[in-house]
């Protein structure tokens, strides 16, 4: 089974991360900052809760970058509420 | 008058949309599978409610590249009415048919429950039977229906009418108690710029018939079939 963690995958393997845009609300980031604070946790000054994609893909490192912006701008993530970044692993 | 109700996997209230349409208004009714290319011959269509691909990544975001929101947004670019409830709305936002976007509800809670509407604007194929000053009482069942959008889509969503309903108390007043989402400026349905396409949480098609507590809800579709007639009466044969 190929996985992240294979060393014959010879493709790119990327991260995106996607996170609340700022000025929207993030209710799932404020039940999880009240309930830190509520635990004792304290200085907590904000918590943003977003999404996490793993994906496995084949071509270059130029290749696969160009082609996962076009579809995280497209599908993975939406503009209007989210913003995104792709992480690479070497 | 032709309706078309699209049906995606997860789909959960296109039956009722169909049963209102067909057997309270009379209307023939075609069930179109999200696989089909062509509305066909539709007057109208509607995309209903439900939780359509188990709202995987964001609600309404896989069904909007399904083949039939192509043919939708042919459609809708030609003029055909389109009208989004609840998951419909959240994937005409997703398919950028209407601005903005549905996000979790501030309470984080499933909200399932009546609401009072306030009709916003009567200048809309999917307002224009309301009666002034009457206030809506319809069914909501949602956890993402909080309404967002940047302020500059807010302002021209204002400036140009394009807000349709307001979600308001028992009283009519529009306050913070009253939104059961968080939604801003208290939105419960929009429509687009042509104002053909209208997207709206709550839910007409399960508040048309006195035996489900109320028929607030067959105003809309009273609205929208007045529309199209005036519509085909003007249109050259």
């Amino acid at each position: 089974m190929r996985s992240l963690g294979a060393q014959y995958f010879e493709g790119m393997k990327a991260k995106v991360i996607i996170t609340p845009k700022r000025a929207v609300l993030d209710p799932q980031g404020k039940t999880v900052q009240t309930a830190l604070e509520h635990m004792g946790c304290a200085g907590v000054r904000e918590v943003r809760i977003g999404k996490y994609i793993e994906i496995e893909m084949d071509g270059d490192r130029e290749t696969v970058e160009a082609k996962l912006s076009e579809y995280a701008d497209k599908f993975l993530a939406n503009p209007n509420i989210e913003d995104y970044r792709l992480v690479f692993e070497d | 008058m032709k309706f078309a109700v699209l049906q995606f996997p997860g789909s959960n209230c296109d039956q009722d949309c169909v049963h209102v349409l067909r057997s309270v208004f009379g209307c023939p009714t075609e069930l179109l599978w999200h696989k089909e290319y062509s509305v066909g011959d539709a007057d109208a269509v509607f995309i209903p409610g439900g939780f359509s691909y188990g709202d995987y990544l964001r609600t309404g975001s896989i069904a909007r590249f399904s083949p039939v929101m192509g043919a939708v947004k042919e459609f809708a670019d030609n003029g055909g009415h389109v009208f989004g409830i609840c998951n419909g709305f959240q994937i005409l936002c997703e398919a950028g048919m209407l601005p903005g976007a549905l996000i979790r509800n501030r309470s984080l809670q499933f909200r399932c429950e009546h609401v009072y509407l306030q009709t916003a604007t009567r200048d809309s194929p999917f307002t224009g039977q309301i009666p002034e000053g009457k206030n809506l009482r319809l069914p909501i069942a949602h956890g993402e229906g909080n309404y967002f959008c940047d302020d500059k889509t807010l302002q021209s969503l204002e400036d140009n009418d394009r807000i349709l309903f307001q979600y308001v108390d028992a009283e009519g007043d529009l306050t913070d108690h009253a939104n059961p989402n968080g939604s801003l400026a208290n939105i419960a349905g929009i429509c687009n710029e042509k104002r053909n396409v209208a997207g709206m949480m709550p839910h007409p098609e399960r508040a048309a018939e006195p035996a489900l507590g109320g028929t607030d809800g067959r105003l809309i579709f009273e609205s929208l079939i007045a529309a199209l007639k005036t519509q085909s009466t003007l249109a050259p044969a």
